[in-house]
Order: C-alpha cells, then sequence, then structure tokens
C-alpha cells in the first residue's frame, strides 16, 4: 500500500529526515517509535504533504501513485488520514459543518453522488458511539474550547468518518488521561481492517498494549535505526533508547 | 501537482473574480439635465407632483447644503465628486401605474431574472414582501394588498408623501435632520424615492419587508430615502440589497435611512451591500455615503445587521439613539474590503435612557491592496443611569498589502454604567489551510470555510434566506485571497 524511499527531508536548511525506507501493506499495524526530535513528527506531516516541509530526494508511492505529486487534499481523497499531535482550532464552524465540507469534497472528487443529510446523520451518531462522543457534540465548534482529550477524541471521529486507506496517528496518545486512551484505541481497534492500514507515532509504549503493532519501528536521527515485532516496543520499554541509539551513532556517526 | 501558486499569484488571481451584476439593462429612461441648483430641486418635485410642503422641505435643505463642506475626517482617500456633473433624477419609463407585478416591463423582469430576483418565486413563497427600486424610481412593490388588511402600510416613499402626509411630516427628518451632515442635507434636497413603511400598534408584520436597490443610468447619482415607523408593541424585519452595473467611472450613492421604534417596538433591519466595488486597479465603483440611525423609544429594540461587500469607498454608520428606558439598540456588521476598496464603517450608539442596553459585533476582512477601518461611538449621557455597551471588533487579515483600523470612541458621563471593548486582528493561518486540506478540503473552500466561521456570530442575525446569499458572497468577494 505504501513504499517509502530513501525519503530525505527538513525544514529551510535543516535536515529532520536522512533517508527512510518503509514499506506497509493492508491490514498490518505500524509503531514508528523513538526519542524526541527524532522526525516522527516530520515524516507523518510529509506524508499529508505539509507544505512547510520541503522534500529533497526519494518517493512515496502510495497505491501505485506518487504522493508527492500530489496536495494535500488530493492526498486526503485519495485515502490518506493524519491524525494531529496539535489539532487546529477552526472558530465558528461546527463538527458536523466542517465533517459534512469534507466529505462532500472527497465524494465529488471521487465522482460518487453526495450523500443525503440524513444518511450523513445517521453515520455521525453510529461514529459518535463509537467513541463515547457526548450529545450536543456535533454542534460545538472545531476543537474550540475542547479539552486535549477531547480534540484527540475528535480526530480519531474524524478519522472514523472518512474511512482512510491509510491511518497516521501522530502521538495520538499524549494528553489522554487512561478512560480516553482505552476509548481511542478501541476505536482505532474497531476501525481497523484487512484493507487499511495504520501507523502508530509514539514515543510510549503505553498506547502499544491497546493497539497491538504488527511490525515496530525505532526512528533516530531521521533515519529507522531498528526493526523488529510488537515485542521491540516491550524491550524499549524496558531498556530505554540508549543502546540502540549510540549503536547506530556509530554507524551512521 | 497542480499549478504551484505563490501566494502573490492567488491574491493576483483574486482580481479576475469578475462582479456577477455588472451588466446594464436596455430600458429607456427619463432623465433631467446634469447639475445641481434650486431649479433642479424644484424639478424633481414637480415630476413627482408632490405639495408644497415637501417642496419646501427640499428647498431649505438645499439652502443648508450649500453651506457646508464635504467631511473628511473618515479613513478614505477618494477625489471628490462633482456635484454639477450628476444627473440627480433618473426613472425607468412607464406608460401607465402597474396594478399588478405582471404588466411589468419585459427589459424590467429580465433584470430581475438576472439579479436573481424572481418576483413569481417570490410571491409563491410568500416570504417576502419587495420594493423595487431602479435608479432613483420605485419600480414595483409587491404584497402591498396584503399587508394593508393587517394595516401595514409599505410602499414607495413619493407614494406616502402624497397619501399619507400626516406620517410622512410627523417622522420625516427627525431621526436624520437635514444639517445632520453634507450627504443628509444633499439627500433631503433630491432624493427622489425609496421606501416607507409603518407597522401599526401591535402588529406584527408577518413576512420579511424587502427593498431591492440597483442603479442603472449611467452618470447618475441614487439618492433614495428610507423611512421606517413601528408604532407601540409592533414588530418588523426589513431587509435592503443592492447592486449596480460595472461602469468606469464612479456613481454616488447617498442615502438616508431612519427608524423610528416606539415604545416596546421592535425593528432589525439587515442590510446586504454589494454595489459594484471598481476593477482591480480602483477604475470605477460606487460611491456610498449613507446616513442610516434608528431612534429607539420606551423598550424598544433596533437592530442592525450589514454585509458589505461592494462599494469602492463606503462611509457608512447605522446607529441608535437610545432615547427610551430599557431600550436596546444592536448592530452586527462584516465589513469585506479587497483589491483597493476602502470602508470606514461602524455604529454608534447613544444611551440616553435608563437601563438601556447595546452591543456592537463589528468583523472586519481585509484583502488585496485594501483598507478597512471600523469607527465606533458609545456615548452614555449622565441620565442614562446603569446602562450597559459591549463591543467586539475584529479584523482578518489577508496577504500582507492590506490594512485594518480600529477608532473607538467611548464617552460615559455617569458611574453607574458598564462599557466594554474587546478587539482582536488576526490571520488566517496556514496551519488551519493545511488541518483542513488534510481533511480533503481545498484551499478555496477552506478559506470560504474559516472566513464564514468568522463572520458567523453576524451571518446568524440574517434572515435564512438572506444569510445563505451572504455567505456566497463573501466566496466570490474572497475568490483566490489567500493570506
Amino acid at each position: 500500500m505504501l513504499k517509502i524511499e530513501n525519503l530525505k527531508a527538513g525544514i529551510e536548511e535543516v535536515k529532520i529526515l536522512n533517508g527512510i525506507d518503509l514499506s506497509v501493506n493492508a491490514g498490518e499495524v505500524h509503531a514508528i517509535m523513538g526519542p524526541n526530535g527524532s522526525g516522527k513528527s516530520t515524516l507523518s506531516a510529509v506524508i499529508a504533504g505539509n507544505e512547510s516541509y520541503e522534500v529533497e530526494s526519494g518517493s512515496i508511492i502510495f497505491e501505485g501513485e506518487d504522493l508527492l505529486e500530489l496536495d494535500p487534499d488530493q492526498r486526503a481523497h485519495k485515502g490518506v488520514f493524519l491524525s494531529f499531535q496539535y489539532p487546529v482550532e477552526i472558530p465558528g464552524i461546527s463538527v458536523s459543518n466542517f465533517l459534512k465540507a469534507a466529505i462532500s469534497e472527497k465524494r465529488k472528487q471521487l465522482g460518487l453522488d453526495p450523500i443525503s443529510a440524513k444518511d450523513l446523520l445517521g453515520k455521525m451518531r453510529e461514529k459518535m458511539e463509537l467513541l463515547n462522543m457526548k450529545k450536543g457534540y456535533l454542534s460545538r465548534n472545531m476543537n474550540e474550547g475542547f479539552s486535549g482529550g477531547e480534540k484527540k477524541r475528535n480526530e480519531i471521529f474524524q478519522m472514523a468518518m472518512l474511512e482512510p486507506k491509510l491511518a497516521i496517528l501522530d502521538e495520538t496518545d499524549s494528553g489522554l488521561d487512561i478512560d480516553a486512551l482505552k476509548i481511542v484505541a478501541n476505536g482505532v481497534n474497531k476501525l481497523k481492517n484487512k484493507k487499511n492500514a495504520t501507523i502508530v507515532i509514539t514515543h510510549y509504549q503505553r498506547l502499544l498494549d491497546y493497539i497491538i503493532p504488527d511490525y515496530v519501528h525505532v526512528l533516530h536521527n531521521g533515519r529507522i535505526i531498528k526493526s523488529g515485532g510488537k515485542e521491540l516496543a516491550l524491550e524499549l520499554e524496558e531498556k530505554g533508547y540508549d543502546w540502540i541509539t549510540k549503536e547506530a551513532d556509530k554507524k551512521w556517526g | 501537482m497542480r499549478e504551484e501558486l505563490s501566494e502573490d499569484e492567488l491574491l493576483e488571481k483574486v482580481t479576475t473574480s469578475e462582479y456577477k451584476y455588472g451588466f446594464t439593462t436596455d430600458i429607456e429612461s427619463d432623465k433631467i439635465q446634469k447639475g445641481l441648483n434650486e431649479d433642479t430641486v424644484r424639478l424633481i418635485s414637480s415630476k413627482k407632483n408632490e405639495p408644497e410642503w415637501m417642496l419646501e422641505y427640499r428647498l431649505k435643505a438645499f439652502d443648508i447644503w450649500k453651506e457646508m463642506d464635504e467631511p473628511n475626517w473618515a479613513n478614505i482617500n477618494y477625489p471628490k465628486p462633482n456635484y454639477q456633473d450628476i444627473i440627480y433624477y433618473s426613472a425607468p419609463k412607464q406608460k401607465k401605474k402597474l396594478n399588478s407585478l405582471d404588466d411589468l416591463d419585459p427589459e424590467l423582469k429580465k433584470t430581475f431574472d438576472k439579479l436573481g430576483i424572481s418576483l413569481n418565486e417570490q410571491k409563491r413563497l410568500s416570504g417576502v414582501a419587495m420594493d423595487i427600486v431602479i435608479d432613483s424610481v420605485s419600480v414595483a412593490t409587491s404584497f402591498k394588498d396584503k399587508l394593508a388588511e393587517l394595516g401595514i402600510i409599505f410602499c414607495p416613499i413619493s407614494d406616502a408623501i402624497k397619501e399619507h402626509p400626516e406620517l410622512v411630516k410627523k417622522y420625516l427628518g427627525t431621526v436624520v435632520p437635514t444639517r445632520d451632515n453634507f450627504f443628509s442635507a444633499l439627500n433631503s434636497a433630491v432624493f427622489s424615492d425609496g421606501s416607507f413603511c409603518y407597522i401599526p400598534k401591535g402588529v406584527k408584520c408577518p413576512m420579511e419587508l424587502s427593498t431591492y436597490f440597483r442603479i442603472n443610468e449611467a452618470g447618475t447619482g441614487q439618492f433614495e430615502r428610507t423611512l421606517l415607523i413601528a408604532d407601540e408593541d409592533s414588530y418588523v424585519s426589513y431587509l435592503e440589497g443592492c447592486t449596480a452595473p460595472q461602469r468606469d467611472e464612479n456613481q454616488l450613492h447617498a442615502a438616508v435611512v431612519e427608524l423610528v421604534a416606539l415604545d416596546n417596538a421592535e425593528i432589525k433591519y439587515s442590510t446586504v451591500q454589494n454595489w459594484y466595488p471598481g476593477d482591480e486597479n480602483g477604475v470605477g465603483g460606487v460611491f456610498n455615503f449613507v446616513t442610516k440611525r434608528g431612534v429607539c423609544h420606551k423598550n424598544s429594540k433596533i437592530s442592525w445587521t450589514q454585509v458589505e461587500t461592494g462599494s469602492a469607498v463606503t462611509w457608512k454608520y447605522p446607529s441608535c439613539i437610545l432615547k427610551g428606558d430599557n431600550s436596546i439598540g444592536e448592530f452586527f456588521s462584516v465589513a469585506i474590503t479587497n483589491n483597493l476598496q476602502q470602508a470606514d464603517t461602524g455604529t454608534k450608539m447613544v444611551h440616553l435612557g435608563k437601563n438601556s442596553k447595546s452591543t456592537i459585533i463589528a468583523k472586519g476582512i481585509c484583502a488585496g491592496k485594501s483598507n478597512g477601518s471600523y469607527r465606533g461611538l458609545v456615548q452614555i449621557a449622565k441620565g442614562a443611569k446603569n446602562s450597559r455597551n459591549f463591543s467586539q471588533c475584529d479584523s482578518l487579515l489577508m496577504g500582507d498589502k492590506c490594512g485594518s483600523h480600529t477608532f473607538p470612541y467611548i464617552e460615559v458621563k455617569n458611574s453607574s454604567s458598564q462599557v466594554e471593548h474587546e478587539a482582536t486582528t488576526s490571520k488566517i493561518g496556514e496551519d488551519q489551510i493545511f488541518y483542513c486540506n488534510q481533511r480533503g478540503i481545498g484551499t478555496e473552500e477552506a478559506i470560504a470555510l474559516i472566513v464564514n466561521g468568522y463572520c458567523k456570530d453576524v451571518l446568524n442575525q440574517l434572515p435564512m434566506e438572506f444569510a445563505v446569499e451572504a455567505q456566497k458572497l463573501l466566496e466570490i468577494s474572497l475568490e483566490g485571497s489567500v493570506g
């Protein structure tokens, strides 16, 4: 589904990603872990097409198409979804209106008929239940006055509504208490199927107790320095990052 | 990637979004010679078959106007119009008085269709009663009979002068005196038509009343006069819309609107102003110098809502004189300027009555090389004990070539009153746009969405049909203007 090759990118003069290779197949969950400043969020921003970052070289092939040739909204229409680490407020626009705009635009671009208001509302209700959203949530303005936990749940709610092929969860666990974490993880697990894939970016192993990854990658200085199965996350939890980063530093200098 | 546009290029693209209403209608019109003198005033009055008292009113106004100077305190720059180079009266030629809208000149009908006003549609939906003013003359009023059953008078002011002189005499010029300012004096001398409305005691007007203003003829000025009286315990919601053809020269629009809300009455007055704004180089466009004011008696309420997207220059301050105890004044405004447009707009809330309350929500949006100013006065008199005002003035900037200014004046003469003022200036953030993009919403749509959200408090005040129109208008006015 996703194939990233030798991806180098940065912001202005600063190089952040120094050659990333990553393959993700449908039905898989990949976790990307790593210390602060290793490039985790940059990787997700570059896949989504944030123009603040410059891609120097490499490629991102998604379902046979070069994502780097597409604008961010076109990538979204192809099925790429990013759950933001810091979701943005859009004052005056309700959650339901925002999602209506997003879904209508996507359907239009894909040549599908517009969804009826009734169907849309029905779907929203169903997904709200999935994530234990409170009544009245749909008419609140996007992220305005939301608590940290509400913002993250709002991200997953949008993911549930947009049904992406590839979902990237950027530090979705940060700022969540254990109950909220369980709700979010439960939501993500229920949305998982054989046709979609998830990349979970996280600092801590905690989230991975609830969203079980098939692969774990360790990012350091803009490179994936170690990949393994879910047991790698536990090992990191126990030993920290030092033991692999030191090894990598010797290798890459 | 799609065509890569830099911010500059995108800003430039703004200028290609065309003014939709820029056509002219080929209707024969009856117009007088250019220029303004006493004879012009007499001629207008005689064209309208006015009674003597009205002519006297006009002549007095003309004398006052001659002594006055054009104001220059506003934050706007424009070549002063040559008042001798304007046609002061132009009316679409119509042979006979119309019995119904079906008898309308087909060319006029076509104009309405292009403007998106389908009179038949209006009739069927029976939602809105409409008065239509082209150049200087009211050409059609719908629903007159139905309203008459309730005792509501809704007609061209020229008819009211003849048919209801007692009401016109009693109220005309009481809220905006001739001497008030240069443009109100000019209007008092030469106004040729406008709408008149009277809601009797205890009547809640069952439908929206609406006036549609259109300047058509070249070289004409439009000077309409609106007088709206809501008698005790009555309610009315009134809408006005304005458009003009695209012309290279500037056209002058100097209207006066007077509202009277008697005890316990409520008036809601909404405007969607979309006069031709001029082209991207600032050539042409309407000069909009308007005096709008309402007086509130005991326990009454006046609410002004305006969406200002057009005009090359706007000078406009819909105001409330809160004369009665417990009266309420409200002002909700969205003013958009783009290209080289200039707007100096705001409100005055004059608190005279005890426990009077006012709310001001002003949202400015500036794009291109435009300049937008909010100018507001909150005045609380000594006797206006326990009065309250809340003002919020927000500006949204797009690009780095536009300017936004706020001039709030606050005068409070007693210690039991409370005044609050909040102001913010912001830009549409790249992070907001990227967030929308990531959800599949393109950049243009994202801006429209963000701007609509920003204006929501004001748009919510508009009646439903108008809110939708205003929303579309915001999108057109800002097409391509990414900041």
